[in-house]
């Protein structure tokens, strides 16, 4: 922010967004890391399951509950509903497992961590403290702590590479770790929740993952307790010809807090890159959960070669009397996104809240929206998404909101705008509606239009260049869902809106 | 003996999906009908089943039929629907001087219908149209309902063209001085009426088209409408409310530079209806509003009502307008599915979609599908979708007024439907309508 004192800030002109304006370029996470890898054989099958588990060092029943998954997935068929257009996925000619090779012993001290784990972290913009942390350096988290409060744990293609202030979290009840972990320390937990969400045989992809899935995060707010600072993982996805699998997995007990947020960010490859991921969350009552994304996987080049395939299942199920959850997106990465964060409203008076920007430029296609599940009485359920179409990309929103008969009283907003900038992109809208008693309410508008020329005048004649512009009227446009985001994470998305855009002007 | 009884049964099954099992059902569907032969609309009959054998039937897991269960269209013959000839409802649009074709069971009665002879217009029935030979709509008959299988397949459509027994053919080349009104009659408790309509407006020309009556137990109706430049047409259909019908109808139009299509639907029960329309707009400054005011009533039986409509901007500068408004009581189910899709290079287009539902109970429902299909950056397209109950701080208002009741909600309800309504743009015929979903709602109260 002290840069941007000296900026000529105009009246009206956020200050945040010129600094996001100055700040553009072009996909800024693209380099890779040269690090010694193991990797397990090519493609999936039963023995690859096994050595996931193994890897892992997972009891008997959590192999068991992979293969189970597995011997689903072999059954199932890809599906084709989206309006995505994408060559099919050789699934055979994948790798399901890569960590660097300094992972398989823990390393003891700085010394010993490899340096280019270490830079790569920097590089990635993750201060310096956090970073002896993540690289896993044992005993690391008894440093006295400066700078911001936010736990991390970082995903680095198919393992957890550590997670900082868990001793901090632990004081107050807070389990933070990476699945793998949990599975190993917490079964009890693991065991009960796991899979209550998205079921093993929810969808083609969540199949998948569930069989195969490396690592990913656990978090568990015991009863009463507000997590004393913001939990967040990062996923990095670095080898090449990698699919990552990771999970996720939250439970807030009764009356507690958490926000969580998740970042993404892989290198630009010629290759298409496949990233199936799953994320549970369990609320109970009175529990609250802010779920943020800032979704920045490699969106392939200009030509639309190469970029991640992003296809994620994300479900919260509030499950008690006025439990809480608000999933706020920003997606600007991925050549193909395919996500549907979704709420369950099962106790009463449960809130679910989703709020989107999904960016699509060049030749990115992005089909994600919602469900808002009602099924408990007196649940409220808002959506507001903000789609934005360029260059020669496809986007669409696409959203379920339904309304059990035994859901009376309840309500849901949603409001879907598509901007569209130029001629040669599109913006769908796709939303389902089913209304099932008289005394819901559920009101749905949506509207599509360009950047509008009025506002883009103002600005040039304010002596802005054309691409300035566009991303300042961008950013108005997104406002109420940047809003929604935690400060941090609200300053990213802006600029990351700004440069997800550029060279889709003139 | 289990285990082999499963064996005996895997293997045939390959020979079974040799031929996928809706072209079964299809078979059994069309061995119960007759299909016409010869006639200048041989050719499309021929084009349209062998498209039809390529669709095969829907089956209730084809997104395209998520809200409507297809099986009720899907078999070979419908279920024999007594019902009241005598029963006291005065037709709509009675009073009106109107070219009256008579339709009994689908097929055209002319003993009972107006001479067909009107000043600007040129019309006949399918039927004998096609004993006769050679005709103007040898090269339209069946042509919008294949243009319209894109992008999404309408069997039941391609099955009419393939079937249709009879139906009316209107070219009009000025502006004829009354409506055409087609009034449909029951005959037999089970028929399954099936007609086809082909409406060709010449450059410049208007007309009024209508439609009332009773349709049969089960019907499939088409109506193709080509606009040539600067047309208008206006159609007006509103079926006799109080039969119990398995129904489906689809409307295919073309609209062409500055051509004007406004089709109004009411829909008063009905036990399992589905009505769909298919607008190309095909020229630029091309105006269609199609709109529907439904009333669902599941008291007297099962109510089941669809609205499926399909827009495509092609050109530049168009304007479509979708209204729809359910009322829907004692577990009626009303649904919306609703499409606008803008063409690249569409510019200016502009598209507006309402779908809105008053649920008078806990018991019905309202399923709606709004979507929006846009490839073109400078347009102005929205749609909104809300249902929800009658609004108690209007009711305690009238209440408080001293209004009844019974007629505050009658009231609310007719302004609830009055955007819909506004789309006729005929005021006698507008108040012939409004009266008649009063005298409804007063009944159905």
């Amino acid at each position: 922010m002290t840069a941007t004192t000296d900026l000529d800030v105009r009246e009206g002109v956020d200050r945040e967004t010129v600094e996001a304006v100055q700040n553009m370029g072009s996909y800024k996470y693209g380099w890779d890391t040269e690090i010694e890898m193991e990797y397990a054989p090519k493609g999936v099958n039963e023995d690859i399951v096994r050595l996931i588990s193994k890897k892992n060092n997972e009891p008997e029943w959590m192999t068991e509950w992979r293969l189970e998954a597995y011997r689903r997935w072999v059954t199932m068929t890809e599906p084709k509903w989206a309006m995505l257009n994408y060559p099919e996925i050789d699934y055979q000619d994948l790798y399901y497992y890569a960590r660097p090779k300094s992972m398989e012993e823990k390393p003891k001290s700085l010394d010993e961590v490899d340096p280019k784990l270490l830079a790569t972290y920097e590089k990635l913009g993750i201060p310096l403290r956090e970073q002896m942390i993540l690289a896993g350096v044992e005993g690391a988290e008894a440093a006295p702590a400066e700078g911001r409060r936010v736990a991390v744990d970082a995903v680095f293609d198919s393992v957890s590479v550590g997670t900082t202030f868990k001793d901090e979290l632990a004081k107050a009840g807070v389990i933070f770790c990476s699945i793998s972990e949990a599975i190993r320390e917490h079964p009890e937990l693991v065991k009960k929740y796991l899979g209550s969400v998205v079921p093993q045989s929810d969808n083609y992809f969540a199949t998948l993952n569930s069989a195969v899935f490396s690592d990913g995060s656990f978090v568990y707010i015991p009863e009463g307790v507000r997590c004393p600072m913001e939990l967040s993982t990062y996923f990095r996805i670095n080898a090449e010809n990698t699919g990552q699998f990771e999970r996720t997995l939250i439970i807030a007990d009764k009356g507690s807090y958490v926000s969580y947020l998740e970042g993404c960010t892989a290198p630009k490859r010629d290759t298409n890159q496949l990233h199936a991921a799953v994320v549970e969350i369990v609320i109970l009552e009175d529990a609250e959960v802010k779920y943020s994304t800032v979704q920045n996987w490699f969106p392939g080049d200009e030509d639309g070669k190469g970029g991640i395939y992003n296809f994620v299942t994300k479900r919260a199920d509030c499950r008690e009397a006025r439990a809480k959850v608000m999933w706020t997106q920003v997606e600007t990465g991925s050549a193909i996104t395919w996500k549907y964060p979704s709420c369950i409203l099962r106790g009463e008076e449960s809130q679910g809240e989703f709020y989107s920007i999904a960016i699509a430029n060049n030749w990115q296609q992005a089909d994600t929206g919602t469900k808002m599940i009602h099924l408990g009485k007196n649940t409220r359920s808002r959506i507001v998404s903000k789609g934005i179409s360029a260059g020669q990309a496809q986007n669409t929103y696409r959203g379920l909101v339904t309304m059990h008969p035994r859901a009376t009283n309840s309500r849901n907003y949603t409001q879907c705008d598509s901007l569209l900038i130029g001629d040669k992109c599109g913006a769908h809208t796709v939303p389902y509606i089913e209304v099932k008693n008289s005394s819901s309410r559920v009101e749905h508008e949506a509207t599509t239009s360009k950047v509008d020329d009025d506002q883009l005048f103002y600005c040039r004649s304010r002596g802005m260049d054309e691409e300035e512009a566009v991303a300042l009227v961008v950013n108005g446009f997104c406002r109420e869902v940047l809003q929604a985001l935690p400060m941090e994470f609200a300053m990213e998305a802006q600029s990351l809106v700004a440069i997800s855009l550029e060279g889709s002007v003139g | 003996m289990s285990e082999i009884a499963v064996k005996t049964k895997a293997q045939q099954t390959p020979q079974v999906t040799g031929a996928p099992k809706a072209v079964t059902a299809l078979d059994d569907r069309l061995a119960a009908m007759s299909l016409p032969q010869g006639g200048f609309s041989a050719p499309a009959r021929a084009e349209a089943l062998s498209r039809l054998r390529v669709m095969g039937l829907p089956g209730p897991r084809d997104e395209y039929w998520r809200y409507t269960d297809p099986r009720l269209f899907n078999v070979p013959g419908p279920q024999p629907l007594p019902f009241d000839a005598k029963a006291p409802e005065s037709p709509l649009f009675a009073q009106r001087d109107t070219l009256t074709l008579v339709f009994v069971d689908g097929a055209f009665d002319a003993s009972s219908s107006d001479e067909l002879a009107l000043e600007g217009i040129e019309i006949t029935t399918l039927a004998h149209a096609d004993a006769a030979g050679d005709h103007w709509a040898a090269g339209l008959y069946g042509a919008l309902e294949a243009a319209g299988q894109q992008p999404v397949k309408r069997p039941f459509a391609a099955l009419n063209s393939a079937a249709a027994a009879d139906g009316v053919l209107i070219r009009v080349t000025g502006t004829p001085s009354k409506p055409v009104h087609v009034l449909h009659r029951r005959a037999a408790d089970a028929a399954d009426a099936v007609w086809h309509h082909v409406i060709r407006l010449e450059e410049g020309a208007e007309l009024t088209f209508l439609e009332s009556g009773m349709v049969g137990a089960r019907s499939n109706a088409v109506i193709e409408v080509d606009l040539a430049q600067g047309a208008k047409l206006h159609h007006i259909t509103a079926k006799r409310a109080i039969d119990p019908k398995v129904g489906l109808s689809h409307l295919f139009a073309r609209v062409a530079e500055g051509a004007v299509l406004k089709s109004f639907s009411l829909a008063v029960n009905g036990t399992h209806m589905r009505h769909e329309a298919v607008i190309d707009m095909a020229g630029d400054d091309a105006v269609a509003h199609v709109a529907a005011a439904v009333l669902g009533d599941g008291a007297t039986g099962r109510f089941h009502h669809d609205d499926t409509v399909f827009i495509t901007h092609g050109a530049e500068r168009g304007e479509s307008r979708q209204v729809f408004k359910k009322v829907l009581k004692n577990g009626a189910t009303g649904v919306f599915q609703g499409k606008i899709l803008v063409k690249q290079g569409a510019q200016k287009t502009d598209g507006y979609q309402i779908s809105q539902a008053l649920l008078l109970d806990e018991a019905s429902q309202f399923l709606a599908k709004p979507e929006l299909e846009i490839y073109a950056d400078d347009v102005k397209c929205s749609h909104g979708s809300t249902t929800g109950a009658i609004d108690e701080h209007a009711l305690f208002y009238l209440r408080s007024r001293g209004v009844p009741m019974d007629r505050a909600i009658v009231f609310l309800v007719l302004s609830f439907l009055a955007d819909a309504l506004e789309e006729v743009e005929d005021e006698g015929l507008r108040a012939e309508i409004n009266e008649r979903l009063e005298e409804w709602l007063t009944s159905h109260a």
